[in-house]
């Protein structure tokens, strides 16, 4: 009866199981659907526990229930039940089953720990560093600084070595790698790969204060000749931006005007010019970035002139002043300046 | 009522029996518990009402109930609320009301201490309340978490009184707890009835005596963290300071050195209900009772073990996580086991379906899901994944709500006509479990999706299109089932309360000592202690089993019994160090009047130590059956 039961019920519930866990490949943000080694090896042993637990939990369930209408109190009983006081050989066989179980979580548990914790060798080397509330990723054997949009080659492990400015943040890309934390006065080293390219979500995981909830990222991975191309560009960017058009150029120079006009270059970085401020996102590369405000907005026009104009109605408290003082033709002129770096 | 003793202090010590100064100035373990538990009570509701606003944010993608602030405010004070205002001072209601009764005594070892220890709760719980008078808007309500991590708390990063209020508030109640804990292991290891050895305890009295030495070892650690915080804020101590060669993560893990046995102090006590209630309403003995007591004191000596499992993604490297990946899994043996005892207790018995059943066996289905969920953190690399999603959020509501609080209630409705002399209305009881049972797993349940779908916790919106939205939404429906289930529960005790006191003694065919008395018990408990021959002595005396005698009456007790006299100084006591604590907030605020305050309070409570040791002995002299 009592394996019946369970069967039947485990029978129905491991396939319900396997539904949620296909149904989730597509969100972006699952560690169910892990797309490199990293979230591979830590996912298989979610996945192992996973089902022990469910087995477990189904098993006991059923028993519980069995028990307890089995042994219901019927009318018309008389007496009173045989007290007893234990039994040894159970309380042995199930001492040793469950310590059984947990040796065959044991060792892949140790495995795992040692297998994702040193970054393989031939890896590219970036610095993730968290700030309330964007992150900064600086490329160092490539000598490239840019926010909130991490671009790596696809199929090459990327060692990561990670700290923070203030408080303690979280890196987190579900679908490449478990979370390190990111803390101050201290630098943690781990590693990641992404198998294909890709657009893969992250989200600080560590509460960091008001806009914790607005700390997002994006991992863009890309084939390695396209990383290429892309590292060559965006170096070629540290000469500072081209030929501007009118719009953009008054933008510029707002841009670069201390108070009371767009004051921007006292925190804000673009390469090859004078901003060179290092409280704000390196904004050299902004315009070719899919979101602004560390993930939480698409980077297109109205968002951006939205943000730039009251960055508080996106990101509370946010060190980002309010720009709602300058003029609609200025906030145009700085967005189509911001549009134009890529 | 007979004559009180002489009194030989200067201040004279109160004597009422009823009005509100009784109350105040009353030593008596069982009006401490019920104090203890309607104060523990309405923190409950005010954790719940917060819950509920959180809940009703997260409703759905980017909804502007309330702001980032407030959230940030409300999940922090929700967790301290239910954990140090809510569950623990519940649990410890019953701890007050029921040790000295189960092992046959006449009060705790120390029953002014017992006072005090309320107060400074009380007082404590206040205080840390305090800010949302000021408002959330510039952070005087505490908002970094209920954990307080460093560097997060400096005064850089939370400008607002909100630290401020949470540390010293925090050592507040640690003080009442931490005094608590050593009189229930004075008053467990002396005053046990005559014949009651410790292999013959109730097991609620294992675990109390289990969990007051988790208090004792397990405070001091956060007694040292929250003051070194408090250094750091109020006169620029450099602790955590980074800049200044302090360590951030020195502080997690002193933190969690006391936050994972705190854990153990919130379920260790509720197993101890429940392993006294399913014995009950299912006519069985306990069964493995011995390895019941080992299983739960060595959970008490692994709580200490395991503190680094909740700072996997730190960086401690792999060797050490998996030390303590290895250590955590290892709770599971002895917790799982407890989960088969149980079964077995119930195998072969008459299960009775009585409210208090109901909370006992859904305490078993809850908390074994919520001990796999832990088992599945267990694993570092898999940690990496959940650590601070939804499903860490899932575990700790089905070990703390599926866990303690079902055991709460489920002792809530076994002791209440011991209590307060009246049953609890079990047609309500009936719609109370199943609403809070189903509102439970439709609120909570979904948190597992939502962890393995990333949704990290602590956040106060999110965007549209992970697909979190069908589950936040179930879950806050699932609130609602919840607090109605809250709600009936408070209407029965309003009609139970009206009716007239003619509870039985023993209504459930009780097991232990304290069914052995009037409901409610008389002020001085036993007129007569018995001697005791065997574990569950009550129920062999009523049901023997062959010839031995399990329970037997002495002579009844000649002349009239001492009880210790009322004081207004356990009060008074608790009222210093608050006065001191608020003399630091002021330190922050640089306030002139700063360290006068504190010095007031350190007198305050000098002069209540004088009163307290010169007050005089006191007491009052009752003869038994006099009443009560």
């Amino acid at each position: 009866m009592r394996t019946r039961l369970g069967g039947a019920v485990r029978a129905a519930l491991l396939p319900l199981v396997g539904a949620l866990l296909a149904g989730c490949s597509t969100l972006p943000q699952t560690p169910l659907d892990p797309k490199g080694p990293v979230a591979q090896t830590q996912t298989g042993l979610l996945l192992y526990t996973l089902y022990v637990a469910v087995g477990i939990g189904v098993g006991v369930t059923a028993a519980l229930l069995y028990v307890v209408f089995r042994f219901r109190a019927r009318p018309g009983q008389v007496g009173v039940p045989l007290q007893i006081r234990g039994n040894h050989t159970l309380e042995i066989i199930w001492t040793i089953i469950p310590i059984l179980i947990l040796i065959s979580v044991a060792f892949p548990t140790v495995e795992a720990a040692i297998s994702t914790s040193a970054p393989p060798s031939g890896a590219l080397t970036v610095r993730a560093t968290g700030y309330r509330w964007w992150f900064a990723f600086e490329y160092p054997e490539l000598g490239i600084v840019t926010a909130n949009e991490l671009r790596i080659p696809a199929g090459r492990p990327v060692r990561l070595e990670i700290t923070s400015n203030d408080v303690i943040h979280s890196f987190w890309v579900p679908k490449l790698a478990g979370k390190t934390d990111m803390i101050p006065g201290r630098i943690n080293v781990t590693w990641m790969q992404a198998d294909e390219p890709d657009v893969y979500l992250g989200q600080c995981a560590e509460f960091c204060g008001d806009s914790h909830a607005n700390m997002r990222f994006r991992v863009v991975a890309m084939s390695q000749a396209d990383f290429d191309a892309w590292v060559t560009h965006r170096q070629a960017m540290k000469q500072g931006p081209g030929q501007l058009a009118e719009a953009a150029a008054a933008g510029k120079a707002l841009f670069e005007s201390p108070a009371p006009g767009g004051n921007c270059l006292s925190c804000h970085t673009v390469d090859g010019t004078p901003a060179q401020g290092k409280v704000g996102p390196n904004l050299t590369d902004v315009g070719q970035r899919s979101t602004i405000a560390a993930g939480i907005l698409e980077n297109d026009y109205e968002s951006l002139k939205a943000w730039v104009k009251n960055p508080t109605d996106f990101k509370p408290g946010t060190t980002m002043p309010s720009h709602a003082r300058l003029s609609e033709k200025d906030l145009d002129a700085i967005v189509q300046y911001l549009q134009s770096l890529k | 009522m007979a004559t009180a003793a002489k009194t030989l202090g200067i201040l004279p010590r109160p004597t009422a029996a009823t009005g509100f100064w009784s109350w105040v100035a009353t030593v008596d373990h069982k009006r401490i518990g019920i104090l203890y538990g309607v104060t523990a009570f309405f923190f409950f509701l005010v954790g719940g009402i917060e819950a509920w606003l959180m809940r009703l944010q997260l409703a759905r993608p980017g909804l502007e109930l309330v702001t980032a602030k407030t959230f940030n405010a409300l999940f922090t004070m929700h967790a301290t609320t239910m954990i140090f205002l809510g569950v623990m001072p519940l649990l410890a209601a019953f701890m007050n009301y029921l040790l000295p009764l189960l092992i046959g005594a006449r009060d705790v070892a120390f029953p002014r201490l017992n006072a005090f220890s309320y107060w400074i709760y009380l007082f404590g719980g206040i205080f840390i309340n305090v800010g949302w008078l000021m408002g959330t808007a510039a952070g005087h309500v505490p908002d970094s978490g209920w954990f307080g991590y460093a560097n997060l708390t400096s005064v850089e990063f939370s400008g607002g009184l909100g630290p401020d209020f949470w540390t010293l508030g925090l050592l507040l109640l640690g003080i009442g707890t931490l005094v608590s804990g050593f009189n229930f292991i004075v008053t467990i290891l002396n005053m046990r009835a005559p014949g009651m050895s410790l292999m013959k305890m109730p097991i609620f009295v294992w675990t109390i005596l289990v969990t007051s030495a988790i208090i004792i070892f397990a405070f001091p650690s956060v007694t040292v963290a929250l003051i070194m915080l408090m250094f750091d804020r109020a006169f620029a101590a450099n602790f955590f300071e980074v800049a200044a060669g302090g360590s951030v993560v020195f502080y997690q893990h002193l933190f969690w050195t006391f936050g994972h046995p705190e854990v153990y102090i919130l379920i260790l006590p509720a197993m101890g209900i429940v392993s006294e209630v399913l014995p009950v309403h299912a006519r069985k003995m306990l069964f493995g009772y011995s390895v019941m007591v080992f299983s739960t004191a060595l959970i008490g000596f692994m709580g200490f073990t395991v503190w680094s499992h909740h700072m996997f993604t730190v960086g401690m490297g792999p060797v050490v996580n998996s030390i303590f990946s290895l250590t955590t899994m290892a709770i599971a043996v002895p917790t799982g086991v407890k989960i088969f005892n149980w079964l077995s207790t119930m195998w072969g018995g008459q299960i009775r379906f009585t409210t208090a059943m109901l909370f006992a066996i859904g305490f078993i289905a809850c908390f074994t899901i919520g001990g796999l969920s832990g088992f599945m953190h267990a694993s570092a690399p898999s940690d990496a994944q959940q650590h601070d999603t939804y499903f860490v959020v899932a575990h700790i509501h089905y070990v703390l709500i599926g866990g303690s609080i079902f055991a709460i209630f489920s002792g809530i409705y076994h002791w209440f006509p011991k209590v307060f002399g009246r049953l609890l209305d079990e047609r309500l009881g009936q719609w109370n479990f199943w609403l809070v049972f189903a509102g439970f797993h439709t609120f909570a349940f979904p948190f597992h999706f939502l962890g393995l779908l990333g949704m990290p916790r602590r956040i106060y919106t999110y965007a549209p299109g992970l697909g979190w939205e069908f589950w936040n939404l179930l879950s806050t429906i699932g609130v609602f089932v919840l607090a109605a289930g809250i709600l009936v529960f408070i209407a029965n005790v309003v009609v139970t309360m009206r009716k007239p006191m003619d509870a039985p003694a023993d209504p459930w065919d009780g097991r232990t000592l304290e069914w052995t008395l009037p409901s409610p018990p008389p002020v001085y408990n036993f007129a007569v202690v018995p001697r005791v021959h065997l574990r569950d002595a009550f129920w062999f005396h009523k049901h023997p089993e062959g010839k031995e005698q399990a329970l037997e009456y002495g002579e009844p007790h000649p002349g009239p019994i001492h009880l210790p006299g009322q004081s207004l100084m356990p009060v008074l006591l608790a009222l210093g160090p608050t006065v001191a604590a608020t003399g630091v907030l002021f330190v922050r605020m640089r306030e002139s009047f700063a360290v006068p305050v504190i010095v007031a309070g350190f007198v305050i409570a000098l002069l209540a130590l004088w009163g307290w040791a010169f007050e005089g002995e006191g007491g009052t002299l009752i003869e038994p059956g006099e009443g009560s």
